[in-house]
């Protein structure tokens, strides 16, 4: 198998399309080590080889592969979302790129290759002794693979296991394959199924029964290799009693071709646990033409067993297209399932995004909060479904989504379906869409505010119901991406 | 939607066409001759509906039923008693009598009054062409919709409502439709158009009443083609049998400031449809779509609402509520778009429903497209049970569980049933209701 060295030049910025101000669009110089273009039984025989898999796991790879084939053959890639973009060509895409690491894997972070450290440097990624006074354990996921993990020691003492995919795969097979497809099966969708087949590394968590995780522990992802596609797997398991605060934060380079993105989250929150999952999402969202950016297309999904809570935080700035719909399954009694988004669409950005909430368990409980920004010539849609089913005994659901234009060449929609098959179930749902009012506008503009900083100001107020539910940290970084990523959008 | 292999089900049509074809002759109109013509290429172009993956608009309704089952046109006979005594009746009105899908002129009465004439739209189809041929098949379209493209190339005479312009009236014209008993699986086409001059104001109710007792087809189209300032009001009423597939469509197209308001009630039928599509096409347009749906036993009732906003100042109310119980299913699908440049559009849309028995489901998608951002839009959808606390206020007063009950699913029905004019029809509808509602405690739920 090839190894070389990609991408050819280490430049700040790709100053041809620098037009827009994408902070994090750095290429970082390192080796890697690829997997030649394209999909076949080879490829996912090599990724699996790569990453030392036991047999058991690469059959699961090879049954996806099989079933993507016959998604594929029978045009199964879902087209219902209201985006568009030019048809993605599955041969012509790295589907495994590893920094190549000069000796075996790091022992400790002295031996995390210097140039990676700089580029989570750039990042801002708290990975050394930062990360500490940050309380942040971070697992950095590098292209595919994952590069370090850090405060595994502290964790280790509580019982947690915090690590990426494949280690989990080598020293934990047990808890993978129990919990591996559990929740998003390889049959999943054309995306998920792809992932099933591909995937290459991604973040582990599991908190034994009755732990409280006392830090939180955060994945940052991020694109290197031009014209490779990352499709990582996170699985967290929060045994019974447990809880569990999770972020993940991504990023990636400017590059003028599209990078598809098809990652799978899966969170199994036991009896009585609890699993917050916060997500700032900022891919590079393509030129202000609306040229090259990430194809976001995540299956995200959750199950809440008795008494358990399942918390989505999400705020996406970020990537060409997103198509993504965290959901919770609230199958146990007394479950609780919640959706906090804000989801922003500036340039020529298309968003198709919101939840699912299936109530199966008596008793169970659903908020969603959607509120969508759309600007430029970016198109924002709302879709989310609450089913409630039969046996679901007292369900409730409250909905909200709003929606903000700004600007008269951009859409928002909204598109929610609501299924109710038990008469006891109390379900709400309202939205709003409107633009920013001319009424507040003015009246911070009369006090020497200028008009971008207005809007700033009543965007960040709309937003807060969403953004008070992240951690701290991740909150000041999302009001700042809003900023910036509407710099230009106002006037 | 997909196109469907010619089935049995659909040779049927093709021969029931065959002969609308063979009995066109010299007296009728050409281009009227040439719309069924182009009608009968699309129906039989895109055949049925499924509810196959990505066809949004039937996702929830299946209609495999026409695919097994042979519907086709015949024509029973009805006395005028049985007609009065089957629906709202006033000597006052303009009432026009259509019977299995036929203009019954016998039947009628008062057709023409002042400034409204109520006519038979095939036989006025020559000497009122500039005003019809305009209208016909251009307000409800037959490209893509596999029921407005049947009823027109199969419809048989169809009423014509002509207001002209300027003219406001005080009575309502009642088009009364009738299936009749005495022979199952009856095909219907029930066609409608109403015209109305620039700055008339009129109310037109239709009325679907089936007095058989076995599966029949009925697929009704009502458009309507405002004048500029026009006002039309119109009145939905619905009472199907429940072994019947009903299935209407209503459409309207706006000029300037013209306004449409429509109110349904819907029951009865085993698969229902109310597909109602209105074309905000100019500036200052207004619609008010409201509703109301009750299901039992195994019924299934979806509402297809939406309106379409082109041009700026328009103004649109969406707002059903829904009654189930027993096994039944119901669906609002409502939507409203908004095109680039519809400034100050104001919408609003939503969906109430109240859910009285296990078994029974409510699919509700309230949905919003907006491609303008001077406007000012929103929605809701809710779905829940009689509320305890009010069932408690009432009991505790003296008043029995179930008639505590019963106030309250009729004081939610009546916010609707409130709204058909004149309050004769409200009436008629509260007497409906005096026996649907209890027969809607299937589990004693109430």
């Amino acid at each position: 198998m090839t190894s070389s060295k990609t991408p050819p030049s280490s430049i700040s910025r790709e100053t041809d399309l620098s037009g827009m101000e994408y902070r994090w669009g750095f290429v970082t110089d390192v080796e890697s080590d690829m997997a030649p273009k394209g999909l076949n039984e080879d490829t996912v025989r090599f990724i699996s080889a790569k990453k030392n898999e036991p047999e058991w796991l690469l059959e699961w790879r090879l049954r996806a592969y099989k079933h993507w084939l016959k998604l594929e053959a029978n045009d199964a890639e879902p087209t219902w979302a209201k985006v568009k973009y030019p048809a993605i060509d599955y041969q012509d895409m790295y589907y495994y790129s590893a920094p190549r690491s000069k000796d075996a894997a790091p022992k400790s972070m002295d031996e995390v290759d210097p140039e990676l450290l700089e580029a989570f440097e750039k990042l801002g990624v708290p990975l050394h002794e930062r990360q500490k006074l940050a309380g942040v354990a971070v697992d950095a996921v590098f292209d595919s693979v994952s590069v370090a993990t850090t405060f595994a020691d502290k964790l280790e003492e509580l019982g947690i296991i915090f690590c990426s995919f494949n280690e989990a795969v080598q020293k934990h097979p047990e808890l993978v394959k129990k919990y591996l497809g559990s929740v998003v099966p390889y049959t999943d969708n054309f995306f998920a199924t792809l992932n099933s087949a591909v995937f290459s590394d991604g973040s582990f968590a599991y908190i034994p029964p009755g732990v409280k995780c006392p830090i939180e522990l955060m994945t940052y992802f991020r694109i290197n290799t031009e014209g490779s596609g990352q499709f990582e797997r996170t699985l967290i398991v929060a045994d019974k009693g447990a809880s569990v605060s999770y972020l993940e934060g991504c990023t990636a380079p400017v590059r003028k071709t599209s990078q598809l993105h098809a990652a799978v989250v899966e969170l199994v929150a036991l009896d009585d646990s609890e699993i917050k999952y916060s997500t700032v999402q900022n891919w590079f969202p393509g030129t202000k033409e609306g040229v090259g950016g990430v194809y976001n297309f995540v299956t995200k999904r959750g199950r809440a067993d008795d008494r358990a809570k399942i918390s989505w935080t999400q705020v996406e700035t970020g990537s060409a297209i997103t198509w993504k719909y965290p959901s919770v399954i609230l199958k146990g009694d007394d479950s609780v399932g919640e959706f906090y988004s804000v989801a922003l669409a500036n340039n020529h950005q298309q968003a198709d995004t919101g939840t699912k909430m299936i109530h199966m368990g008596r008793n169970t409980k659903s908020t969603i909060v959607a509120k969508g920004i759309s600007a430029g010539f970016g198109q924002n849609t709302y879709r989310g479904q609450v089913k409630i089913m039969p046996g679901a005994e007292n369900a409730t659901n409250h909905t909200q989504c709003d929606s903000l234009l700004i600007g008269d060449k951009c859409g928002a929609h909204t598109v929610p379906y609501i299924e109710v098959q038990n008469p006891t179930a109390r379900l709400e749902h309202e939205a709003s869409t409107s633009k920013v009012s001319d009424e507040q506008l003015f009246y911070l503009m009369q006090r020497g505010i200028s008009e971008e900083e207005a809007h700033h100001m009543i965007i960040t107020g709309w937003s807060r119901d969403v953004i008070r539910e992240l951690p701290f940290e991740f909150a000041m970084e999302a009001s700042q991406l809003l900023k910036v990523s509407l710099e230009g959008a106002v006037g | 939607m997909t196109t469907a292999a010619i089935s049995p089900t659909i040779a049927a049509y093709a021969s029931e066409f065959a002969a609308v074809r063979a009995s066109a002759n010299s007296n009728s109109s050409s281009w009227l001759t040439s719309l069924r013509e182009s009608a009968w290429a699309e129906f039989e172009k895109i055949g049925f509906p499924t509810t196959r993956r990505g066809n949004e608009t039937w996702k929830y309704t299946d209609l495999g039923r026409l695919d097994r089952e042979t519907f086709s046109r015949s024509f029973g006979e009805i006395s005028l008693a049985e007609v009065k005594s089957a629906a709202p009746w006033s000597d006052d009105w303009q009432t026009a009598v259509v019977v299995d899908g036929k203009f019954v002129a016998g039947l009628s009465n008062n057709l023409s009054g002042a400034g409204v004439s109520v006519t038979e739209l095939e036989a006025s189809a020559a000497a009122d062409e500039a005003v019809i041929k305009s209208a016909l098949g251009q307000v409800a379209k037959v490209e893509g919709n596999a029921f407005v493209a049947l009823n027109t190339a199969l419809f048989s005479g169809g009423v014509f409502v002509n207001v002209a312009a300027g003219v406001e009236t005080e009575q309502p014209v009642h088009i009364i439709n009738i299936v009749t008993a005495g022979a199952d699986n009856r095909a219907s086409y029930p066609r409608t158009l109403v015209t109305a001059g620039a700055n008339s104001k009129a109310s037109v109710i239709e009325s679907f009443i089936n007095l058989s007792d076995g599966p029949q087809f009925v697929v009704p189209v009502i458009e309507v083609s405002l004048g500029e300032g026009s006002t039309v009001t119109h009145y939905r009423i619905q009472l199907e049998n429940e072994k019947t597939i009903h299935l209407g469509t209503t459409r309207t197209v706006h000029p300037a400031n013209a306004v449409f308001n429509s109110t349904s009630f819907a029951t009865g039928p085993a698969i229902g449809r109310n597909d109602v599509h209105t074309l905000l096409a100019e500036p200052g347009a207004e619609t008010t779509l409201h509703g109301l749906y009750i299901t039992n036993g195994k019924s299934h009732q979806d509402n297809e609402i939406s309106t379409t906003h082109e041009k700026p100042h328009g103004t649109s109310h969406q707002y059903y509520k829904g009654i189930l119980a027993g096994k039944s299913r119901a669906v609002f699908s409502g939507r409203v778009v908004v095109k680039p440049g519809a400034m100050k559009t104001l919408a609003e849309q939503k969906d109430m429903n109240l859910m009285l028995s296990h078994g029974a489901e409510i699919d509700t998608k309230p949905s919003l497209e907006i491609y303008a951002d001077d406007v000012k839009c929103a929605h809701g959808a809710t779905a829940g049970h009689v509320d305890k606390n009010m069932l408690f206020y009432l009991m505790s007063r003296g008043v029995s569980r179930h008639d505590a009950a019963f106030m309250l699913v009729a004081g939610f029905a009546g916010e609707i049933v409130d709204e058909f004019q004149p309050a004769q029809v409200s009436e008629f509808l509260y007497k409906k209701l005096e026996t649907i509602i209890p027969g809607l405690d299937s589990e004693g739920i109430l």
